[in-house]
């Protein structure tokens, strides 16, 4: 089985080949080094001409590739790590998501901006960070997380070929060394799994032959990891069962599978890595307490400190699996 | 002041067009921003503008030597080298109100207009990148145009535009770096924003550098036209300093600055003073009702026009 690493690289050498008008930017990218996490491995060697290194300048490359893809071209940026993208908020905020719509639908800005985010590699308060939530629910820009689920070249793929404006796409580091998962294998084998839209798909993953769910777990990327381990053992150990909603999009975002899930449930958990404090489960808990009465939500998140460098105290402060588990039999009980 | 000389050898053989036309262009963005302020104070306009008044021969020089397949990126002070690079100014009067003829529809006003190969923002130095990576765009795709982008004093206490100049230079790019130094950053005055030099700042990543200090637009066309040959036929960056004045306040008003001492450098350094005495009293007059029925015309229409809705 491939893993989520592999599949973003043989995207991205698919589109390549397919489309001359991609180019990749982005710092150390170049062979034999490949990018600090080799998503970019051995790119440059076969398209010398459209894999562009650039000097440390965050900010200027976003830019210039916000330039290019005005003018007809298909550019892909690698940020190297997701807290890097403070420097870019300018250009993705300012300039590529407000082009189109300021210049009354006169121009198109296909960019792509990979970075990858999260933490638990003991990269300390400033190479750990989950920052997606500052870009979500910016006008005119598209926010998209792969996960194991569903193939991460076809969602890249899609990303840089079939889309008019800027996308960030987050890529979660723990996620790279993840096999692209195979329905009905490994630990899915007791999972159903219902497919919500194709372009960027929302899954609703059931556990298969047990009786109606009584929580519903709202999970994105790698968190999705640990949404299933979770959901598993709640099942196994503690007879709890759940459902968990999983998102390739996270903004704008269609939020029905979501609702549908709660209906039945009654119970909401929400999973993320970056800080709980107006994030992304906030929005999620907002739309959902709009539509849907009688429920009760809680949010596993990052607490509202930076991420130490220190293992112990990096896995206080981030979710995981136990504590999801957790916080749902408080949820539920 | 070689290239001065130059000037005249080439303009001199047909100079009465030639200089009323440059007049003409200057005298229609100034009357244009002259009529924009009058209506802002008047309440008939909503929201800001930032006049281009006294810097018009820098926009009637450089507009001069570029073609339809350039790529123009401006700035917040955008008027002027939106009607130098052809475009209508009903268009953009009716931008300035918001109206569903404006040039994005309503949805930029004065800072965000796009037309042709012309875009501007309003956000200072996150435009220099953006440009940058037009050029290189038009040097992938072959296209033999390259990219100009008008920055100001000010803007050079933004980080990304060095990341940008450093860029360029690397990947030798066809783009031109216009500073238009009209020695205030809105009420900043240089001196307390800029330390060092303006040309060293861009031989510094060997950058082909031209800097001149004048409102003559004759004297500024040869470095204007030297500037973006050397980018067109050497696919590499360079940039043109033009020290210059701005008459009016940063925005409508509320100008801090000593009013005898625009005045004066009002007096000596108006651009189109300087290019009127070229002109005859009838070419002036000429210019003058041509131009007036032009903006008179462009303001009246674009208030008849309906405004959008989403």
């Amino acid at each position: 089985m491939p893993t989520v690493l592999e599949r973003l690289n043989a995207g991205l050498q698919h589109v390549m080949e397919i489309d001359e008008r991609v180019y990749l930017l982005g710092e150390d990218i170049l062979d034999p080094y490949g990018g600090a996490f080799k998503v970019t491995r051995g790119l440059s060697t076969r398209f010398p001409e459209r894999v562009l290194t650039t000097p440390i300048s965050e900010a200027a490359i976003t830019g210039i590739a916000n330039g290019l893809a005005m003018r007809g071209l298909h550019p892909v940026v690698e940020i190297m790590f997701g807290d890097f993208v403070t420097l870019i908020a300018d250009q993705l905020i300012n300039h590529a998501s407000k082009f189109r719509w300021m210049y009354n639908d006169q121009v198109r800005v296909p960019l792509v901006v990979r970075t990858p985010m999260g933490g638990r590699r003991g990269y300390g308060p400033t190479h750990s960070q989950s920052l997606e939530k500052l870009f979500m629910g910016v006008p005119g820009l598209r926010v998209l997380a792969p996960n194991s689920l569903s193939d991460p070249a076809a969602l890249l793929e899609s990303a840089i070929l079939q889309e008019e404006g800027p996308i960030l796409f987050v890529e979660h580091k723990l996620l790279y060394t993840c096999p692209v998962l195979e329905i009905g294998k490994a630990d899915l084998i007791d999972l159903q799994f219902e497919k919500v839209s194709d372009q960027y798909p929302a899954f609703i993953v059931r556990i298969a032959g047990v009786p109606q769910a009584h929580l519903t777990i709202a999970a994105y990327g790698y968190n999705f990891e640990l949404a299933r381990a979770a959901a598993l053992k709640l099942a196994y150990e503690y007879e709890i069962f759940s459902e968990i909603v999983l998102f390739s999009q996270l903004s704008p975002f269609e939020i029905t599978p979501l609702l549908e899930s709660v209906n039945r449930t009654r119970h909401l958990l929400m999973v993320e890595e970056g800080t709980q404090t107006l994030g992304w489960g906030a929005e999620i808990a907002a739309r959902t307490a709009e539509v849907v009465s009688n429920f009760k939500c809680a949010r596993a998140a990052a607490l509202d400190l930076p991420i130490a460098n220190s293992k112990t105290l990096e896995d206080m402060i981030l979710p995981s699996a136990e504590k999801i588990i957790q916080m749902a039999l408080e949820l539920v009980k | 002041m070689r290239h001065v000389a130059i000037a005249y050898l080439c303009y001199n053989s047909n100079s009465m067009t030639h200089n009323y036309d440059l007049y003409h262009q200057m005298l229609l963005i100034r009357r244009f921003e002259e009529r924009a302020l009058a209506e802002f104070s008047a309440g008939k306009l909503f929201g800001t503008t930032h006049a281009y008044i006294g810097q018009e021969a820098d926009a009637a020089a450089i507009f001069e030597m570029l073609n339809s397949r350039d790529i123009v990126w401006s700035n917040h002070r955008c008027h002027g080298h939106f009607l130098a690079y052809g475009g209508d100014p009903y268009r953009l009067a009716a931008e300035l109100m918001g109206k569903a003829t404006g040039l994005v529809g309503g949805r930029g006003g004065s800072q965000h207009i796009h037309w042709r190969n012309f875009y501007s923002n309003g956000i200072q130095g996150g435009i220099v990148p953006v440009a940058t990576g037009m050029a290189l765009a038009q040097k992938v795709q072959k296209t033999g145009g390259i990219a100009v982008v008008f920055c100001g004093d000010g803007t050079l206490g933004e980080g990304v535009l060095y990341e940008s100049l450093n860029i360029s230079a690397l990947w030798q790019l066809p783009v031109l770096y216009v500073v238009e130094d009209n020695r205030y950053a809105q009420t900043t005055p240089v001196e307390k924003g800029l330390s060092g030099s303006f040309r060293a700042r861009f031989e510094a990543f060997g950058i082909k550098t031209f800097e001149l200090e004048s409102s003559d637009v004759l004297t500024i066309t040869p470095y204007a036209e030297e500037a973006v040959q050397f980018v067109r036929d050497n696919s590499r960056p360079a940039a043109l300093i033009l020290h210059t004045y701005r008459f009016s306040a940063h925005s409508k008003g509320d100008d801090p600055r000593d009013r005898d001492t625009i005045a004066k450098i009002r007096a000596e350094f108006d651009p189109l003073t300087i290019q009127a005495a070229r002109l005859t009293t009838i070419e002036i007059d000429q210019a003058e009702s041509e131009v007036s029925m032009v903006v008179d015309a462009a303001f009246t229409r674009a208030h008849a026009d309906p405004f959008p809705v989403l």
